[in-house]
């Protein structure tokens, strides 16, 4: 038998009796981060294969929404932070070895990128709106000439922005659950599929509906697969990274993963997008509206079990 | 120059005056601490075997709380001492859920926080608080690369250990068993 306590009592904020750091603000911001990225990338993948005019939704109308996630998702991350006045430290520096550091600085890209690309799309929703000034117009005229290079510029840092919301968290090797380099494509397909669901769910075109329900079935397959697999790494680890995997495995958070992550999140919308496929009437708001849930959910999941696997000691 | 720590678990007593003494010297605020005391009870009454340890910051070599650090706030300074800027910590918490031994807390002020082997003190030819104030003198500091020092010395003389050196951080905190 092996017991072990701290007999001279420490309960430090945030740190005992196991690490709760971070709170709701962080999957909030991952969730809404890997969401934007996911309706970047279909956007600026359809928009560099000349699918403007087949698929006007994923390219034109649902990127709208992405800057208001990013700057919401921003927002969140500032409320996290503890010394708030001093933010703008991020932007001083790029160090590599920091995932924070470089996805801080992504996120700047990401965001600008976005803005400019709804701003380009803008008479889709006010026709007659006029930018009121000429240097406004010229850069407007500047980024319609080389739209192709900022389509370019979003698909490459979707793809980063989708990535490092995992990889932010498998750099931490001091909490055995994130420190494994699954969870970055995990997040990625994660939020690829959101993206897909969004583009579903505001989508009236039956063509462009049929095409993400497929693009969504096939990404929810990866996701499966990817969580199978992050298992069998864990389980196939060290003692810290099978305690890790034991917290969804009998241990605190496996109801909440296992329903809401898996079940509800992936296997019925899977499951229900499937149906359409083969011509059944499946309810149109439902597979979209779990594959959103299934996916904040997961980063809730996630961001909380993490920080409650440690090293043994 | 790398200055380290030794802890001896056969001196160690548990009486927690280290602990006591850092928060006085360090004016930590209360209800914290940079440091603490953990007993651990191995076997079988009656064969136990107690060991205990006054643990702090480790001041790793290979510290995973400077790698990920976003704003560089966090740095090895002279001496290979962790240390963080209290003017560059944004308060992100990245710091905090990377160092396996959860020996950093957020200050009250937004900053984070942790033992800095007094610097302030060993700066000027003292010794850190909680070296200094041991009843039973368990805890040996010094420089690593000085081979008189007394934590070269005790660690040529002992068997020592570090904490989960299988994290790959290279700890500068040893423990005398």
């Amino acid at each position: 038998m092996n017991e072990e306590l701290i007999i001279s009592g420490r309960n430090n904020l945030a740190v005992d009796p196991h690490l709760h750091i971070w709170h709701w603000p962080i999957p909030l911001y991952l969730f809404l981060g890997g969401l934007a990225a996911g309706i970047l990338f279909f956007a600026a993948l359809y928009f560099i294969m000349g699918k403007e005019k087949e698929y006007p939704t994923a390219v034109r109308k649902v990127p709208f929404i992405a800057p208001i996630l990013l700057i919401v998702g921003l927002a969140a991350l500032f409320f996290d932070l503890r010394h708030k006045a001093y933010f703008w430290q991020l932007y001083t520096t790029i160090r590599l070895q920091s995932p924070m550091s470089w996805g801080a600085w992504t996120l700047l890209v990401i965001t600008a990128a976005s803005v400019v690309w709804s701003a380009l799309h803008i008479r889709d929703i006010f026709p007659k709106w006029d930018w009121k000034y000429q240097w406004i117009r010229e850069i407007e005229t500047f980024f319609n000439k080389h739209k192709k290079v900022l389509a370019w510029v979003i698909l490459i840092y979707a793809v980063i922005t989708g990535i490092y919301t995992g990889i932010l968290l498998s750099a931490f090797n001091a909490r055995p659950l994130w420190n494994t380099s699954v969870l970055g494509p995990l997040f990625l397909a994660s939020g690829l599929s959101a993206g897909a669901a969004s583009i579903v769910l505001m989508s009236k075109n039956p063509k462009e509906r049929l095409l993400f329900t497929k693009i969504d079935l096939v990404i929810l397959g990866v996701e499966l697969f990817l969580i199978v697999h992050m298992f069998m790494g864990f389980m196939a680890s060290t003692q810290v990274q099978i305690d890790a995997a034991e917290l969804f495995l009998g241990g605190q958070y496996t109801m909440a993963f296992w329903i809401f992550v898996v079940f509800l999140g992936i296997i019925v919308p899977a499951s229900l997008d499937l149906m359409e496929l083969r011509g059944y009437h499946v309810p149109a708001l439902l597979p979209g509206v779990l594959v959103l849930f299934g996916s904040l959910m997961f980063r809730f999941v996630f961001v909380f079990a993490g920080q409650v696997s440690r090293w043994l000691y | 120059m790398r200055y380290a720590m030794a802890v001896d678990t056969k001196k160690c007593v548990g009486c927690s005056d280290c602990v006591v003494a850092c928060q006085t010297e360090n004016n930590v605020p209360i209800g914290y601490c940079r440091d603490w005391v953990v007993e651990t009870m191995d076997g079988t009454y009656p064969q136990l075997e107690i060991e205990l340890r006054s643990e702090r910051c480790n001041h790793c070599e290979n510290a995973p709380c400077v790698r990920c650090c976003p704003t560089g706030a966090s740095h090895i300074a002279d001496g290979g001492i962790v240390l963080v800027k209290p003017n560059k910590c944004i308060g992100c918490g990245a710091c905090i859920a990377s160092c396996p031994y959860d020996a950093r807390y957020p200050h009250p002020k937004g900053y984070v926080d942790k033992c800095t082997f007094c610097i302030h003190r060993v700066k000027e030819g003292m010794i850190p608080a909680c070296v200094a104030v041991c009843p039973t003198k368990c805890m040996y500091f010094g420089d690593l690369d000085d081979p008189n020092s007394d934590v070269s010395v005790i660690l040529k003389k002992r068997k020592s250990k570090t904490l989960i050196p299988e994290a790959g951080t290279k700890p500068h905190l040893y423990f005398l068993i």
